[in-house]
Formats: structure tokens, C-alpha cells, sequence
């Protein structure tokens, strides 16, 4: 493509007041995998102005597309998913009282969960995930971690008519901003929705953007496998929130295996379980940050995987890259966020996305 | 045909990162097929021929990637910690050493184990790159690294690192020289990231749309002291996949590749492999299903540095596929 006719450069989207409220509605909505209704109408309401064509997939992925104006288009998949860690009803063991059996949604340790409030269903009820006072609790039973099984949703006498089996609980942790940090549950990933919806209402020229709010991500990358096929990008994105392990360890050692660090900018995938990213991709991230002055960090190889895992493996193939908000305390109840880490990532896949061209992909990976 | 493994045991290739080897693949390939091309994730794809009426469209596979270590963390006294990328066993690491694709070399050393009696993980190793501060150390996170082991002819049996899978892109480029009025297309798929699940020939085979698809990769052995219960042996000859944990072969191809080299007088074993799988698994599974099968070469000491197979084996699984394919298939 002609540089010429380039149209002068937009800013990065501002993260401000609005943005942090936005943040804050998608944080409090439950979208447990399978059941993401409440964030999907959100993502709807906010998108529907700015995108040319707008659709719920048969699995519940919306898919929106804002077409670009400039000459010889990449089509740029960005995914971000809808969907939480949580907790699904699965016996009501006690009509009366309320006390409900539940078994966990994705990724969940049991040792989160003992005497957390929890909000179930639709209707967000509220319940708590009861625990044996330590009273009772025998020197044995205190060495033994906590089974799920060993644990019962209680919504009390009066709420049980309002809950069944088979609804889906989260915690019931609010939204908060205390200085630079933001507090919520799930900012894994409505980091990554909050991000593409402000990619959505301010897209590039230079490319056609295929956003994907996708579902079902924490039980297996599912929504966005057939996102990708359905949309058939020449590039795709993960845009999603990963942990910061970045804590002292206990003896004072130096902490090896951090994973990420907060305050240090967004998170440049290389390597997960799933997917090994696309390195012209990794190096045209990394001299965008520093071109454009951003920090970033490379989040170190290892486990783990995002919806960058399916999509890249989409038909004949798809170079692919991933791009997290650090977060610590990921999949608990309250997960913490640098304010400055979801700035610099805003501002990173905007640029990124704004100086994207065919012409990196000429050389063969 | 022995320098041409040399050459490629001798060239790095770890998982997502193959494009040092494929340029050196594709330099030999290149004067013998009709069209070479490369597609989004890095297969490389060269084709031979156009179907007659008696033809058919196939895919072979045997993939260019090997195992290798990712730099996880540099330490403030320029060790470098890691992770695999795919199939490394720890118990092969200490002592061994590296060759990182900046050029940079090191040694993987351990941390004192005394009174561990678990065996020693990964996250208990180091690659020393002789730098003596983190700031001296040309190694950054992300970057990868393989195995560095010298090539060794013992005559009939040859040793390298990444002989899985360079002798099955060996067999198949021999093939692909040897070939001639096939009535078949052929497309010689030289696939990336097998070792971390068949990434590659996922798309590769969405891409070709085959009908029929083999993978030529290798399998292991029964054949050492107190080793794994298996009938497969160096030196009986290749061995047609009836099974392993990723696919069941279609039966219709495994009596083919017997059916050929029987009538050819080809020495072959059946090959069942309890762990393990290939890029057949994702042709098997491409679209509305392909028939496919697996020919291997039996190799000792799979996935460690020093991969054993025998050159007879590996002249045998030549002639035995330039046999299949030169007639028209008949899959029955």
C-alpha cells in the first residue's frame, strides 16, 4: 500500500471516565461460560452505532465488522471473551433451606472459594458458599484442602424458589478503583471486551476490523474457533487479561516465575499451551511499543492458552498473536489491575493496528 | 542421501520457528516440484504432478520442526531458566547443551537435588550461556533454542537430535526425486509444529483438501534392554501405523501399503504405538475426513538428543512409497 495516501493518524482511544464506568458495568454483569447473555447485551448496546454489520452467532459469539476506507485492507480479527470463570446449581439438597450442591465452571481452586458471596442466576440472587467454622474443624480436616464436593451454595429459605439447578453463579465481588489499581471480579476478560468495544467505536482506516466477543472461553477456547472460521481474517488478535504472579516469594529468593508484572505494560504472548505466536507479529508489536514509546513486557512462555489457541488453526491457517492486561489474583474472587497496564494496551493495539500492513506478512514466517 | 540428513539434523528448527530449515528443505525441493509455496503458519508445500483420470489428490507429511527450550526468565547472575516447547523429558536435559537461534550457546546445569528423591523438573534447571550478569547475557525471554549434538554415522545406524522428524523430510524428498509418471498430484507437505499437536498439518490439509493422506514420521522401538513392549524393531524394515493414540489408521490404506510391499518385496512390520501421534491424526480429521495412514521409521531414544534409526529402514520406506505411488490406489 501506498504510504501517500495514509490518512493522518488518528490518536489511541482515551481511557477515562466513561471507559472505567463501562469497565465497571461489564465487571458487575455474570456471564459464567455458556450463559453470557448479560454482557453480551452490553456489548451489543455500546457496538450497534459504530459497525457496519452486527450478528449473534449459533454459539452466542457476537460478530461485528466496521469495514476501513484506504486501498489493499487487512482483515484484522480481534477476539476478546465474554465469558467468566464461575459456578453452575447442580442439587438442591435441601428445598427448604436453600442449600444447593454447585460444581465449578473453568478454571477454579477450590481453596478460593470457602465463605465467598456469590450472585446466582439472572436474577442475581444472592448466596454464599458455606464453610465448617474453624471451631469444629479438626486439625486433620485443617491440613486437608477443601474439596468442592465438601461445599454448598446457601441461598437461604426465602431465595431457593428464585434459583434451580443448573444456574450459573459468580462471586459477588463489586467493582472498585482505589489510585492506580482497579479491583473486580472477571477482568479476565472484560479487560479484553472493554478494550475491543473502544477498538470498535474508534477502528482504524487502514483496515476492515472483524471483532469477535466471543463465548465459552475459560471451558476450552470454544467460541472462538468458530468465530475465526466464520470470519476468516488474514491476521488475528487475542486481546485478553493474564496473571501477575509478581509478588515477593517467601524466602526472598528471586521470584523466577512471575509469569507477568503489573505496571509494566501489556503482555506480548510468545508462547502458551496453545498456540506458539506468529514472530513477525511478536517483533511488529514490540517495534511498535517502541517506536511509539509504550511499555510492554514479554509474558513469559509456559501454560495456559487464549482464544488465540483456535483461531490461529482455523481453515488453511492464520497468523496470530495474543496481547494481555496483567492481573493479579486472576480466577479468585477480587482480581487487581494497573489502570496504566489497560491505558498502554489500548494504546498499543491502536497503534499496532493503524501502521498494520500486507506488507508484513511478504516474508514467509 | 546420508549428507542430506546430515545437513538437516544439523540445521535448528524448534516448534513455530522453522524457517532456518525450510529455506534449506526448500533448496532441495525447489528443482524437483512443480510448484513450491509456503503458507500462514509455515508449512511448506511443494507439488509434483497433475491427477490423470486414474489419479488422486494426496498429502504427504513429514514435519520440519523438532523439540527445543524456550528462555522463560534471565536471573540477576545471567542464568537463563526455560521452558520446553514440546516433547522434552527432563531426565535428558542436565548436561546437555544448546544452541539458541541468535547464535548464543550454552550448558544446562541443576540445582542441588541432594535429598530430593522425586526426579529432577525442569523448573530446577538453567541454561548457563557463560555470561556472569544478567546484563551480559544475550539471551532475552521468548527466544528458542535446540539441542546440540553431533551427527553420527556408526555405518548402519545413524545418531542425531531431530532425526524425528528430518529423516521422514528426508524419505520424502528422495521420493519426490525419485518419482517419475506418477498418475497422481502429490503435494510433499513439510509441516511446522507437530511436536506441540499437529498444528501444521491441521491447516496444511484444510488448505490441499486431499484424498488420501500419509504421514511418514518416526515410531519407537522394543528392541532395547528392558524397553518398551513393542514389536517394532531397527533394521525389519519401515513399519505401516495400524494405530497409535492419535488415530486408527484407515484399514483400506493399511492393506494397501502391505498389499505394495509385499508384491515389491519390501521388508515392513506393523507398527501399533501405544503414546504417541502424527500429522495423519489431523489430515484423518480434515474437513469431511480423508483416509489416512502413517508410514514409519523406527527410531531408538525418541526425543532425546541422540535419535537412532537404520539407514536400511530408511532406503526401504523409499522404495516402498515411490511404489505407492506410482500405481493408481486402490483402497478396498
Amino acid at each position: 500500500m501506498s504510504s501517500q495516501t495514509s490518512p493522518q493518524e488518528k490518536q489511541a482511544p482515551r481511557v477515562g471516565a466513561a471507559q472505567l464506568k463501562l469497565l465497571e458495568r461489564l465487571t458487575n454483569a455474570c456471564a459464567v461460560s455458556g450463559d453470557e447473555g448479560e454482557v453480551r447485551q452490553i456489548v451489543l448496546d455500546e457496538i450497534r452505532p459504530h459497525v457496519d454489520e452486527v450478528k449473534v452467532d449459533h454459539l452466542g459469539n457476537v460478530l461485528a465488522s466496521k469495514a476501513g476506507s484506504t486501498q489493499d485492507r487487512l482483515r484484522v480479527m480481534l477476539a476478546a471473551h465474554m465469558d467468566e470463570i464461575g459456578f453452575m446449581l447442580t442439587q438442591n439438597e435441601d428445598k427448604e433451606g436453600g442449600i444447593f450442591r454447585f460444581g465449578v465452571v473453568g478454571g477454579v481452586s477450590p481453596s478460593h472459594l470457602a465463605g465467598q458471596p456469590v450472585l446466582i442466576g439472572k436474577g442475581h440472587v444472592p448466596g454464599v458458599i458455606g464453610a465448617k467454622p474453624v471451631h469444629l474443624t479438626t486439625n486433620d480436616e485443617l491440613r486437608t484442602p477443601l474439596s468442592v464436593d465438601s461445599l454448598r451454595i446457601d441461598v437461604g429459605p426465602g431465595n431457593s424458589s428464585k434459583v434451580k439447578v443448573g444456574d450459573r453463579a459468580t462471586f459477588a465481588t463489586r467493582f472498585s478503583r482505589t489510585g492506580a489499581s482497579l479491583r473486580a471480579k472477571a477482568l479476565d476478560d472484560r479487560l479484553g471486551v472493554a478494550t475491543l468495544i473502544e477498538l470498535v467505536k474508534n477502528a482504524p482506516a487502514n483496515i476492515d476490523l472483524l471483532a469477535a466477543f466471543t463465548v465459552q472461553e475459560e471451558v476450552g477456547l470454544r467460541g472462538a474457533k468458530v468465530a475465526a472460521y466464520a470470519l476468516e481474517p488474514d491476521v488475528a488478535i487475542a486481546l485478553d487479561s493474564t496473571p501477575a504472579n509478581d509478588l515477593p516469594t517467601w524466602d526472598g529468593s528471586e521470584n523466577t516465575r512471575y509469569n507477568t508484572r503489573l505496571g509494566e505494560g501489556p503482555a506480548i504472548y510468545v508462547a502458551d499451551a496453545a498456540t506458539l505466536s506468529d514472530p513477525r507479529l511478536i517483533r511488529f508489536l514490540v517495534e511498535t511499543a517502541l517506536a511509539a514509546g509504550i511499555p510492554y513486557q514479554i509474558r513469559q512462555p509456559g501454560g495456559g492458552g487464549t482464544d488465540a489457541g483456535a483461531m490461529h488453526k482455523q481453515r488453511a491457517g492464520i497468523p496470530t498473536v495474543s496481547i494481555s492486561v496483567p492481573g493479579r489474583y486472576l480466577h479468585t474472587p477480587l482480581s487487581i489491575t494497573r489502570l496504566s497496564d489497560w491505558k498502554n494496551t489500548v494504546a498499543l493495539v491502536y497503534t499496532a493496528l493503524s501502521q498494520l500492513t500486507s506488507d508484513l506478512f511478504k516474508v514467509d514466517r | 542421501m546420508k549428507s542430506l540428513i546430515q545437513k538437516f539434523v544439523e540445521t535448528p528448527g524448534p516448534s513455530g520457528y522453522e524457517s532456518i530449515i525450510r529455506q534449506v528443505i526448500r533448496a532441495e525441493v525447489e528443482p524437483l516440484a512443480d510448484q513450491v509455496t509456503v503458507d500462514a503458519l509455515g508449512n511448506l508445500i511443494a507439488r509434483k504432478g497433475t491427477p490423470s483420470s486414474n489419479g488422486m489428490k494426496i498429502m504427504l507429511a513429514a514435519h520440519m520442526d523438532e523439540i527445543g527450550l524456550i528462555a522463560t526468565h534471565i536471573d540477576e547472575n545471567g542464568f537463563v531458566r526455560f521452558t520446553t516447547i514440546g516433547g522434552v523429558r527432563a531426565y535428558n536435559c542436565p548436561g546437555g547443551r544448546v544452541r539458541f537461534l541468535n547464535g548464543t550457546r550454552g550448558v544446562i546445569g541443576i540445582e542441588n537435588l541432594e535429598g530430593q528423591s522425586s526426579p529432577p523438573l525442569i523448573d530446577q534447571m538453567f541454561i548457563d550461556v557463560g555470561a556472569g550478569a544478567r546484563k551480559d547475557c544475550s539471551v532475552r525471554v521468548g527466544d528458542v533454542a535446540v539441542f546440540e549434538r553431533p551427527y553420527l554415522d556408526l555405518g548402519k545406524r545413524l545418531v542425531a537430535k531431530s532425526m524425528d522428524d528430518r529423516i521422514g523430510v528426508a524419505v520424502l524428498i528422495e521420493t519426490l526425486r525419485q518419482i517419475d509418471n506418477s498418475p497422481h498430484e502429490i503435494y510433499f507437505v513439510f509441516s511446522v509444529q507437530e511436536e506441540v499437536g499437529v498444528r501444521g498439518a491441521t491447516t496444511a490439509a484444510y488448505g490441499i483438501d486431499p484424498q488420501l493422506g500419509l504421514a511418514v514420521d518416526v515410531t519407537g522401538t522394543g528392541d532395547t534392554p528392558k524397553g518398551i513392549k513393542m514389536e517394532v524393531g531397527l533394521g525389519k524394515g519401515p513399519a505401516i501405523k495400524v494405530r497409535d493414540a492419535g488415530m486408527l489408521a484407515d484399514p483400506r490404506v493399511v492393506d494397501w501399503m502391505v498389499r505394495t510391499a509385499e508384491a515389491s518385496k519390501i521388508p515392513y512390520q506393523m507398527e501399533i504405538l501405544e503414546r504417541g501421534g502424527t500429522d495423519a491424526r489431523a489430515i484423518q480429521l480434515t474437513r469431511l475426513g480423508v483416509p489416512a495412514g502413517c508410514l514409519s521409521i523406527p527410531c531408538r531414544y525418541v526425543h532425546s538428543p541422540s535419535e537412532m534409526v537404520d539407514f536400511d529402514d530408511v532406503e526401504n520406506a523409499v522404495r516402498l512409497l515411490v511404489g505407492l505411488l506410482s500405481q493408481p490406489v486402490d483402497l478396498k
